[in-house]
Order: C-alpha cells, then sequence, then structure tokens
C-alpha cells in the first residue's frame, strides 16, 4: 500500500514541478522566476523524502537536508542582490 | 500494522496533495504577491507530513527509529517566512504600482526598504566630489 | 554559570540539533551535542551581548499548539481557495498591523507566524519597527484580520517576551 501511495505521490510531485518550470519560464519579473525555484527546490525535497520512503532507506536524508540549505541560500542571496543591486528611480 | 500503513500512506498523499497545491497556485494566481502565499504555505504543510509519515514509518514499521527528520521540518518552517519576506521586499523596491498600493505605516517615518533604498541614494548623491 | 553558559537556551538547541543530525541518542552523541553546545555560544557571545528573555516558557508550548493548528486549517484554506477560485477574484490587500512589541526577537516571531498562517504573508517592517505591513490572499474586512492578529498572536507574544 505504500508503494502505491508513493507512486501516487511520485506523479502528483512530478507534475507539480512542471507547474514550476511552467512559471519560470513564463516569468514575467525576474522575482516569479526566484520564487518558482524556490518552490522547485522544495517539490524536490518532497520527492526525496518519497523516494526515501520507496526504497526503504534513510540514506537520502543529508541529501534532502543539504537541498534545503543551499536552496534557502540561494533564495537569499538573489533576493539580497536584487534589494541592493539596484536603486531606486 | 495495517492501521500504520493506511497512516503512512495516507500522510504521503496529503503531503502531495498540498506540494502540488502550492505549485498549482504558483502557476495560477495573476499576481506576485498572490503567488507568494502558495509555496510558501502550502509547501511546509507538504513537506512537514510527508516527513512525519516517513518518521511513522522507520519507528513503526522497520522499527529503528529515525528523528532526524525533525530537523528539515524545523529548517524549513524557520526558512519560508524569510524567504517570503525577502521576495516581498525585492517586489516593493522594483515595483512601481506595488510601492504606490501600500498603505502607510501610520508612524512619522516609512517603510524599511524603501527608506533604506532613499538613504543609499541620498549617500549617493553626497559622495560625488563637487568640483572647486 | 553565566558566564560558562551565556545564552542557555541556545547551548540546549545546539546539544539537540547535534543529537538529531546524528539521528542516534547514545552517551558520546550527547557528550559531543553539549560540547558543542558550550563552546559555540562561548566563542560567539562578542556578538550578541544580549540574551532574549523567556518571561513565561509554558506559555511557549501553548503558542507552538495554536501555531501548529492554525498553519492546518491555513493550509486547508488556501488549498480552497487556489482550487475554486479564479484568481483575480480574491480580494487581496494590503494591511498594517500597529505593533505593541518592541524587542527583535518577538517581532520576529511574530512576522514568521504571519507568514505560516491563514492566508497572510508579512511583507516589510517600517523603518522604527513600530508597524508590520501585511498581505491578505482573501479577505472581506482587512480591520478584522488586523484585530485578530492582534488579539491571537501578538497579545501571546507579548506575556511570552515582554
Amino acid at each position: 500500500m505504500i508503494d502505491i501511495a508513493c507512486i501516487i505521490a511520485t506523479a502528483a510531485i512530478a507534475i507539480a514541478s512542471l507547474l514550476t518550470l511552467y512559471r519560470l519560464a513564463r516569468g514575467p519579473d525576474v522575482l516569479d522566476r526566484i520564487l518558482a525555484l524556490d518552490t522547485l527546490v522544495i517539490n524536490t525535497i518532497g520527492l526525496i523524502v518519497v523516494i526515501g520512503l520507496w526504497f526503504r532507506t534513510t540514506m537520502y536524508f543529508e541529501t534532502a537536508l543539504l537541498f534545503a540549505m543551499v536552496g534557502f541560500v540561494t533564495t537569499v542571496a538573489l533576493c539580497k542582490y536584487l534589494l541592493r543591486g539596484n536603486v531606486i528611480e | 500494522m495495517i492501521v500504520a500503513e493506511v497512516a503512512i500512506s495516507l500522510l504521503i498523499l496529503v503531503g502531495a496533495f498540498f506540494l502540488f497545491v502550492g505549485s498549482l497556485g504558483l502557476a495560477k494566481l495573476p499576481d506576485l504577491m498572490r503567488r507568494l502565499h502558495g509555496p510558501t504555505k502550502a509547501t511546509t504543510l507538504g513537506i512537514g507530513s510527508m516527513l512525519i509519515a516517513s518518521m511513522l514509518y522507520f519507528w513503526a514499521i522497520e522499527e529503528s527509529p529515525s528523528i532526524h527528520e525533525l530537523l528539515i521540518t524545523l529548517f524549513l518552517f524557520l526558512t519560508a517566512p524569510v524567504t517570503a519576506q525577502m521576495i516581498a521586499k525585492a517586489h516593493i523596491l522594483r515595483e512601481r504600482h506595488a510601492r504606490e498600493s501600500i498603505p502607510g505605516t501610520g508612524r512619522p517615518v516609512g517603510w524599511a526598504t524603501l527608506d533604506a533604498a532613499k538613504a543609499d541614494e541620498h549617500s549617493e548623491h553626497t559622495q560625488i566630489p563637487s568640483g572647486p | 554559570m553565566a558566564r560558562l553558559f551565556p545564552h542557555p537556551i541556545l547551548s540546549i538547541v545546539i546539544a539537540l540539533v547535534w543529537i538529531l543530525l546524528v539521528n542516534d541518542i547514545s552517551a558520546g552523541a550527547m557528550a559531543l551535542g553539549i560540547l558543542l553546545g558550550w563552546a559555540i555560544p562561548k566563542l560567539t557571545s562578542r556578538y550578541w551581548p544580549d540574551r532574549p528573555r523567556i518571561r513565561r516558557p509554558l506559555a511557549v508550548l501553548e503558542y507552538f499548539g495554536i501555531v501548529l493548528k492554525d498553519i492546518a486549517v491555513s493550509n486547508v484554506q488556501v488549498a480552497y481557495l487556489v482550487l475554486f477560485r479564479r484568481g483575480d477574484t480574491l480580494r487581496s490587500h494590503y494591511v498594517t498591523v500597529p505593533l505593541d512589541l518592541t524587542t527583535a526577537e518577538a517581532i520576529t516571531a511574530l512576522a514568521g507566524t504571519i507568514t505560516l498562517t491563514p492566508g497572510t504573508v508579512s511583507a516589510d517592517l517600517s523603518a522604527d519597527g513600530r508597524s508590520l505591513l501585511v498581505h491578505c490572499l482573501e479577505t472581506a474586512d482587512p480591520a478584522a484580520t488586523v484585530a485578530q492578529i492582534k488579539e491571537r498572536y501578538e497579545r501571546r507574544l507579548k506575556e511570552i517576551f515582554e
């Protein structure tokens, strides 16, 4: 039963990732793209957790944790660049 | 055992549902501030319930308790508001219509993002050396 | 005692995080966790000389319970709005929340709570730190939203921190 739930969850997360990719391609602003990347990272963390459950291993959790940290730092760095690199008109 | 399996499966499905809704909100809603609501909320609960499912699985079925899932949940709950606020601040700074649509502070000073930008601009102008 | 552990709560948190990170409750992991919990606050204490004061530790647990319940409820609400409403019919507003809180820790906790709970995202703080800009996804009555934030979260945080 858990295997079936994992398959359904993987499919749902795959569609969710496609939706974030749509927003990433469509824009219109650079901030929409940053938000799309952030959401994509969170979807990937979900995918890693589901795959860890599916394969019955705890090995992937460090990967998920690293993904969470790198994703957060990336988003904050990009926003900080936009906040500081641009002077108000 | 069956109860645990049903609970784990349900939690996985709930998590996947909320991740899906978060991304759907991102793709569907019309402007950035509305889009911000989908990912910041739906994803925290989505990831949260998946990690609870994982903890329950290794505790009830594999019988080797695993607790470090809590760490990822905790980290995401701490970082989601920071990310959202950084994006909102950058949005307010960059978009003219966003600056015009926000209400006043109710205080003698303005919003921190805009005041800091003004101060920067001012200091840049004053730093330009004037000729004799 | 205060010189040995300049930030006792931080020390406990670091030790707990270390135990979670190695995913093992053994004597060795605990010893290393306690060592890190002692050394890190000690070495970095000159960067943060002040220590946040928590007046009522039990109220923190109550607050966590309320926030977790609200997160679950708000997720269902936002999911409903995203799935069954057209995006441009949502009545989204910015509102200004005047703050009674003064310490940085309390305001940070309030802003984080607002972002994680019903249809609201905290967007900016005024330059003097006395009011908070909040964006609501769907609200018929902005004043009621502000009143709810102040009554439900800010009052409790004020009891905890001030």
